[in-house]
């Protein structure tokens, strides 16, 4: 589904990922993990096309297609969402309104009718149920004034509704609480099938109890050090994560 | 200016104008002061950003005073938006229309002002206060008086609308002087509708004179072709708990000068000022407000919003006087810019006097670009560019028009701007 060849991306001339690799299938859950600055938003940035990220070297396949030769919202419209670390607040469009523009656009982009606002609406409240989001929510303006957990919430709301093929979660666990996080995890789970994957970048292993990796990446210094199985997590909860550091910086003397 | 004043205009309007002397003392007050300081020049504080003069210098042939042109019932459908039910009051070149308007007078009294030659006109939009006044004062034919009874109120809102062409770059000179009687309650409607391509020179006054407890609201629309010239003066007297809104949005022009004034004038009263300037091309407008605290316990609220794309140009100038007497005054003022080019320009200069010392005043002004974040936050879920564009400055403009009472003309309003969004972001 996804092939990343030697990815190399640099912001105002600095490098960042410095020859990524990876393949993910469909199915799959994989996990990025790593120390703080070693890429992993980056990475999931670059993947959605974050204009700021200049790519510099490799290439990135989606579905066959070349991932980086298209807009933000044609990789949204095939099928790529990315759930935000920050959710952006937007004062003065509606929650609603702009999930139906979008949701209508990517539809018509895939060659499917737009929906009416009825049909709409009826999708709308099923899938909030997913993550217990509430209508009052979505009747005001796009997260504004939302809490932490519930800009989250509304992150996975949203992936509910565009039915991506491929969701990049970007610290999505971050702030959360408990609750929060059982309750965005558990739409996650509720939304993985055997035809759509999930990357899933964290800080954190606590989030990978609740959703459970097929395969974990550590990044560390713009490139994956090691991976292995959610063990691997365990174990860098444990020690944390100087050994993978001092293994990489011996490798690269 | 002031030879130009001199040379054609005194005399060209002293021969062409048949209520000349109806208004006699109001004109040779407003002839002194053209030819003491003529029309503003570049150095001028209030003008500095807008060469408004040099325009007409170089636009306008003839100050002769415009003419009726050929105007139609097919003219006046086409402007009329969807939903509006009111009475129509028709200008063609500044003159009142009376075959095309349609004024049930329910509740209000009509008349030409050369039938009620009243003593107010001339005291609310000074000569002194600015030139195009006086020139106004000295150029008009007529114009139209609206008294709304006391204690009524006007159900269905007054559309005034003006139809402007003028050949030959003449002056349009509409007077528009309106009184609302104490407890009396009324919506005006405000369009200036461009018949055709070319330019034109119109200089407008209005001056409205709102009782004790009294209401007004007052929407204008200035979407006029790209050659048009304007100066509005629009001025108000706000009396004892009474309150006057004004909505003003400006989609197209050449140069457009909009000066408008809100005096509260006895304590308990508000005036509300908003304001959307949503430009392209080379089109530059200038809203030059003043509000004027003279008594306490007075609010006033100001929100203008500008979008300024191609080269075009924007000017905000803000002034709030809160004399010593005007105690407890609230007085908000707010000015903010998004700019979508590098061509585009704002000059915003909020101006506060306060005199008193137990108020609240606040103004604030931000000039900025549409936030890459939102942008590419909209991207990412599917939404093309150009309707995300579209969508945010919507989003950011669309504020002012939540000060529209009236919803068929808000609905108007909301629909030019999403189409002149949809077309050109």
């Amino acid at each position: 589904m996804l092939t990343i060849k030697n990815l190399h991306a640099s912001i105002e001339g600095t490098p960042i990922l410095k020859g990524i690799n990876l393949e993910v299938k469909p199915g799959e859950v994989h996990a990025i993990m790593g120390p703080n600055g070693s890429g992993k938003s980056t990475l999931a940035s670059v993947l959605a096309g974050r204009e700021e990220y200049e790519v510099t070297e490799g290439e990135v396949s989606f579905k066959g297609k070349n991932l980086l030769e298209l807009s933000p919202e044609d990789r949204a419209r095939e099928g790529v969402f990315l759930a935000f670390q920050y959710p952006v607040e937007i004062p003065g469009v509606s929650s609603t309104n702009f999930l139906r523009t979008a949701v209508n656009q990517v539809r018509e982009y895939r060659g499917l009718e737009a929906l009416d606002a009825v049909k709409f609406l009826s999708i709308m409240k099923e899938k909030m149920k997913l993550v217990e989001i509430d209508q009052k929510l979505l009747s005001r303006s796009l997260n504004e004034g939302f809490s932490g957990g519930e800009k989250k919430r509304n992150e996975i709301f949203q992936m509910a509704m565009l039915e991506p093929t491929l969701s990049i979660l970007d610290e999505t666990d971050s702030g959360l609480d408990i609750d929060a996080l059982r309750i965005v995890s558990n739409g996650v789970n509720q939304l993985k099938s055997s035809e759509n994957a999930t990357i899933v970048v964290t800080h954190y292993q606590r989030l990978l109890d609740y959703i459970v990796p097929d395969f974990v990446h550590v990044l560390y210094n713009g490139k994956i050090v090691k991976s292995g199985t959610k063990e691997l997590a365990l174990e860098l909860e444990e020690k944390g994560y100087d050994w993978i550091k001092e293994e990489a910086d011996a490798a690269s003397v | 200016m002031t030879t130009i004043i001199k040379n054609k205009a005194t005399d060209l309007f002293l021969e062409n104008n048949p209520n000349f002397s109806t208004f006699e003392n109001l004109r040779k007050n407003g002839l002194e002061f053209l030819e003491a300081k003529g029309l503003p020049h570049l150095k001028e504080e209030e003008y500095k950003f807008t060469q408004i003069s040099k325009k007409i210098e170089q636009n306008i042939s003839s100050f002769k005073g415009a003419k009726r042109s050929e105007l139609t019932s097919e003219n006046l459908k086409s402007n009329l938006f969807e939903g509006f039910e009111g009475d129509v009051v028709v200008f063609n070149n500044g003159h009142f229309d009376a075959e095309l308007s349609s004024i049930s007078a329910q509740n209000y009294s009509f008349s030409k002002l050369s039938e009620t030659q009243p003593d107010l006109l001339g005291q609310i939009a000074k000569n002194e206060k600015d030139p195009f006044t006086a020139l106004n004062s000295l150029a008009f034919e007529d114009g139209i008086h609206i008294s709304v009874e006391k204690g009524k109120k006007v159900e269905k809102p007054i559309f005034l609308i003006h139809f402007n062409k003028a050949n030959e770059g003449q002056i349009i000179n509409s007077r528009i002087l309106i009184e609302i009687a104490e407890n009396a309650e009324v919506t005006f409607i405000e369009n200036t509708v461009s018949l055709d391509e070319e330019v034109y020179f119109s200089n407008a006054v209005v001056e409205i004179k709102v009782n004790q407890n009294a209401h007004g609201y007052y929407y204008r629309l200035q979407n006029e072709n790209r050659k048009a010239i304007g100066a509005n003066n629009f001025a108000t007297d706000i009396h004892r708990d009474a309150t006057f809104t004004s909505v003003a949005t400006q989609l197209q022009g050449d140069m457009l000068r909009n000066n408008l004034t809100l005096n509260l004038l006895d304590s308990g009263c508000e005036g509300n000022m908003y304001g959307l300037y949503l430009l392209n091309g080379k089109t530059h407008v200038d809203n030059h407000t003043n509000v004027d605290h003279t008594k306490p316990h007075c609010d006033s609220n100001e929100l203008y919003k500008g979008v300024l794309a191609d080269s075009s140009r924007g000017v905000f100038n803000g002034k709030i006087f809160v004399r010593q007497d005007a105690q407890k005054t609230n007085a908000f003022q707010q000015n903010n810019n998004i700019l979508m080019s590098e061509d585009a320009i704002v000059n915003t200069k909020p101006q506060l006097e306060i005199w008193a010392d137990d108020v609240k005043c606040s103004h604030g002004c931000t000039t900025g670009q549409l936030e890459d974040e939102a942008l590419f936050y909209l991207q990412a879920r599917g939404i093309g560019k150009e309707h995300a564009k579209g969508l945010l400055l919507y989003a950011f403009a669309g504020e002012v028009f939540e000060h529209i009472a009236y919803e068929p003309f808000k609905e108007y309003c909301i629909q030019l701007v999403q189409e002149r969004l949809g077309s050109n972001f």
